[in-house]
């Protein structure tokens, strides 16, 4: 376990001291969101209305995008070969890295979504459900973006191919993030289905993941 | 203990960059390969490394332990990886970590000369430096294999001699090193291994 | 002291060894008097004794503009005159801008909740110094992913003129999306007169802010100083060992 803590608090400790890490991602969220008014006009009804699913798209665009580099600055100055030589199992160290850029990007997501829910005049109890589904939900997000942050490092491109691989994947991820919130604030479902299938997802993108970016990633580095 | 390399071939992007190919190294000596650009010198050690597949024949550490070959060996490529936001230490002190040593990372800097500077973040470090911490993690990191690409790349002259002192304790201590190089790396007694002669 | 002698660094340091202290006297002063005065200001005969709100909230907005002003022109004396000062004045203040555009931010949102019913409309005044807030976020952002110091003054100094003229642009744009929408939940807080008595103190805010602001600001330079040359004299430690 000390290869995989090692990997994990470097991982934590280099986003935490370049490149401003983790506000990025939620600066990133702030604009997605802020932008939405101006798109839809400032009526506050309407905005409460969307406003969750305004804020699981924001986050959702948020944290794949933030994954970009997650493999590409490895690969690039040549740890990502040294890695490989590891005795912890290529999916282990995969992981690794995908729980430190949550932990350093998607959490903070979690975090800043209820003040961000604030600019979109979302109710005190429709906040909590949407905060608490974000929880159960981006976990999911970047595990499933780790296999396209895998491949793109493969193929040698970045930016919008991860996007274009991964987004078809996430709607699921979306669909019940956004059903669970929308049956938490008005009903007539229960809020308790839509939410464990949620955790189901994340559960099954957290095994699904690792194992398929170490595919990618072993198939691809030759 | 010895490497041995029964008939391994290794093709690249359709061209086959070596085939055939058979040699074995024993506890203690150390391998030169040569050959001229794209002899696929690079292609051999990232090979042992386990980080490009073999077509045909098999590569093996005599005697099989339970560990594989990937996880016994050093790989010191053209990249240094280096963090540059990372101080020079911590560095250091992460390839340590996950490659399984249990080496004194203070030894290791003062092997390579870096000792006093272990505090700095290692994006002050020149070209050079970033080269010695890199070989750092060779001696911090028990592990009997070392690949190195052009080792020398980048060093200069006192470091240079320190490098071979380097490799000299390793190859005294049982280790195997097999170098791909166009230069002389000041090792005493090594064999040579010419890649693309035919 | 002629200005060429701030260019030196090290005068410069010198000078705000010598005035800071006295600047940091003087800002108290001016927010215990500014306080005062604002609290024995007379309660709204509207919106009652919230509207004190007005008097951390306003100088806030002002000084975050004013900020971005004088980003401006250290972004014209990095990118013009290459005034060695410069860009560490405009890396000194933007986080002091940021954190005034938010201050402006939080308490415009805590005075809205009893005017408005709610912490956040989307009013054209405010909406616009939200951009300016994510356009001072932008530029932090800039500075933090700069690896090499002196080409990330340069783009931030760029970003900082576009920001510049762009501002009264979204200023524009942003009126006109409002008053295009005319959503119903807008209220318009247009007052009365503002009345001298509310004036004064509101003025008395807005130069203890300025203090405030000018001592950060000084402060803020001494450290980019000091961390460029630790930073340097790390460079030389690490080409002597």
């Amino acid at each position: 376990m000390t290869a995989f803590n090692a990997l994990l608090m470097r991982d934590i400790r280099l986003t935490m001291r370049a490149g401003g890490g983790a506000l990025m991602g939620a600066l990133f969220f702030l604009i997605v969101v802020t932008l939405v008014p101006f798109a839809l006009g400032p009526d506050l009804a309407l905005l409460g209305r969307i406003g969750p699913s305004i804020l699981w798209l924001g986050a959702l665009l948020a944290s794949l995008l933030a994954l970009d580099r997650l493999f590409t600055s490895d690969f690039e100055d040549g740890s990502l070969d040294v890695l490989l030589t590891g005795s912890l199992p290529l999916e282990l160290a995969v992981t690794a890295k995908a729980l430190a850029h949550w932990l350093t990007t998607g959490l903070p997501l979690v975090i800043v979504a209820p003040v961000l829910g604030l600019l979109l005049n979302i109710e005190g109890g429709a906040m909590d459900a949407v905060a608490l589904t974000l929880l159960a939900g981006t976990p999911a997000l970047t595990f499933i973006g780790l296999i396209g942050a895998a491949l793109s490092v493969t193929l040698r491109r970045g930016g919008l191919l991860l996007a274009v691989l991964v987004m078809p994947l996430t709607v699921p991820v979306l669909i019940f993030g956004v059903s669970a919130t929308n049956a938490a604030v008005s009903g007539p479902v229960p809020f308790g289905p839509p939410f464990t299938i949620l955790c189901a997802l994340s559960l099954m993108s957290l095994v699904i993941g690792p194992f398929a970016a170490a595919t990618a990633l072993r198939q691809g580095l030759e | 203990m010895k490497l041995v390399a029964d008939t391994i071939a290794c093709t690249r992007g359709g061209r086959e960059v070596f085939a055939g190919l058979s040699f074995s190294v024993a506890a203690g000596e150390a391998l030169l390969v040569t050959g001229r650009n794209g002899a696929g010198k690079s292609s051999l050690l990232r090979a042992i490394a386990g980080l490009v597949r073999l077509t045909a024949g098999t590569l093996a550490l005599e005697p099989d332990g339970d560990r594989s070959l990937a996880e016994q060996v050093h790989y010191l490529g053209h990249h240094d990886a280096v963090k540059p936001a990372l101080s020079v230490g911590e560095n250091l002190q992460f390839w340590t970590a996950y490659l399984g040593g249990n080496g004194d990372t203070d030894d290791a800097l003062a092997a390579v000369g870096l000792d006093a500077i272990g505090h700095l973040p290692a994006g002050t470090l020149s070209a050079g430096q970033k080269r010695r911490l890199s070989i750092a993690r060779l001696v911090a990191a028990k592990r009997p294999v070392w690949l190195l690409d052009e080792p020398t790349a980048s060093l200069d002259a006192p470091a240079q001699s320190d490098l071979a002192g380097i490799m000299d304790r390793h190859l005294h201590g049982g280790g195997i090193v097999i170098a791909a190089t166009h230069a002389d790396i000041g090792l005493k007694s090594a064999r040579s291994l010419r890649l693309g002669a035919a | 002291m002629a200005l060429i002698d701030l260019a030196n660094p090290t005068r410069f340091l010198d000078l705000v060894r010598r005035v800071l202290p006295w600047l940091i006297a003087a800002t108290v002063i001016a927010f215990a008097i500014g306080l005062t005065m604002a609290m024995n200001a007379p309660d709204d005969y509207q919106q009652g004794a919230t509207v004190k709100i007005m008097f951390l909230h306003v100088p806030a907005a002002w000084l975050a503009m004013l900020c971005w002003a004088l980003m401006s022109v250290a972004a014209l004396g990095t990118l013009v005159w290459r005034h060695p000062l410069a860009d560490v004045a405009g890396k000194a203040a933007a986080p002091i801008g940021a954190a005034l555009t938010f201050t402006c931010l939080v308490t415009g949102s805590l005075w809205g909740r009893p005017m408005w019913g709610t912490y956040w409309v989307w009013d054209a005044r405010l909406t616009s110094v939200l951009v300016l807030f994510l356009l001072y976020l932008g530029v932090l952002a800039l500075y933090w992913t700069a690896e090499d110091p002196n080409r990330g003054a340069r783009a931030a100094a760029v970003l900082v003129l576009v920001g510049a003229i762009n501002l009264p642009i979204i200023k524009f744009s942003v009126d006109w999306w409002n008053t295009l929408h005319q959503g119903e939940s807008i209220f318009r807080a247009g007052g009365p007169e503002i009345d001298p008595t509310i004036l004064r103190p509101l003025f008395a805010m807005a130069l203890a802010f300025l203090l405030l602001f000018v001592t950060l600001h000084l402060a803020a330079m001494r450290n980019e100083i000091l961390r460029r040359r630790v930073r340097t004299m790390q460079m030389m430690q690490a080409q002597t060992a």
